[in-house]
């Protein structure tokens, strides 16, 4: 390993958070995706250190990543149309402004 | 230590920093296009550190999916969508404070366990990853979650379909 495994654990550690910051405060549900994807990279960093430093088996870690980027795809995708007919119908993509349900 | 890998460290915390750097930009741009726009650095920079770790198949898939799918598809969300550049919209809700306080708190508490921790190195791990035996993992011993997942790949795909069209 040319780095030490804690310095990348605390990259993903950095990501995770900044990511997890806007998933709670963005208003923005676009924002709110984007937050995730950056929640997942860290996610996937994390697995990819660990697969190169304590894994008993290399492969098991990448492995995992891949199924990791296809989920992280598929969540994009879906939420995105969510946000398109969401558009259509109320003409907002604001969290706030989306209050039909609540009480 | 040699200059040569001092400079390829030297790079690798540079990488890991603008990576940071463009993340925090995603999370506070207040438009929403230059967020989109700092995520592909951030995916970038994630990319050179899989390079780093020499994942190149995954880096590779990274740039592919995420750069050049994921950033692209969300950009083509936010066109169709977005009342772009009004500066009266507030884009953060109001518990940006208490989130951070304790996104701070969460960070550090990581960051001094990962430090004492002591982590054991196995031997096996340090063999390198190559596309051949990856595939042969993918298609061999994990051939069911592969399997599941495309299944999960294609429900999204018409689900993505038959949520976004016009009735």
């Amino acid at each position: 390993m040319l780095i030490p495994l804690q310095h990348i654990l605390i990259f993903a550690a950095g990501l995770f958070a900044i990511g997890l910051y806007g998933a709670l405060v963005r208003r923005n549900v676009i924002g709110i995706l984007i937050s995730i994807e950056l929640i997942l990279n860290a996610v996937n960093v994390n697995l990819i250190a660990f697969s190169r430093t304590t894994a008993l088996n290399p492969v098991t870690g990448q492995v995992f990543a891949v199924i990791v980027i296809t989920l992280a795809a598929v969540g994009a995708t879906v939420g995105l149309a969510i946000v398109l007919a969401l558009y259509r119908v109320r003409r907002t993509i604001y969290t706030d402004e989306v209050n039909l349900l609540k009480w | 230590m040699s200059p040569l890998v001092l400079l390829v460290k030297t790079g690798i915390y540079l990488l890991m920093a603008l990576s940071l750097l463009a993340a925090v930009g995603v999370v506070t741009f207040r438009n929403i296009f230059h967020s989109a726009l700092a995520l592909a650095g951030t995916l970038l920079g994630v990319a050179g550190i899989y390079l780093a770790l020499r994942a190149d198949f995954l880096a590779g898939v990274q740039i592919l999916l995420y750069v050049g799918a994921v950033v692209t598809l969300i950009l083509f969300a936010i066109m169709l969508t977005h009342r772009l550049g009004d500066p009266t919209i507030p884009q953060a809700n109001k518990q940006s404070g208490p989130a951070l306080a304790g996104l701070l708190i969460l960070a550090a508490l990581l960051g001094s366990l990962f430090l004492k921790t002591n982590w054991p190195v196995s031997e096996a791990a340090l063999t390198p990853v190559t596309v051949r035996v990856l595939a042969k993992a993918l298609l061999g011993e994990f051939v069911f979650p592969f399997e599941v997942v495309s299944i999960v790949l294609l429900a999204a795909l018409i689900g993505a379909i038959v949520i976004a069209r016009k009735d």
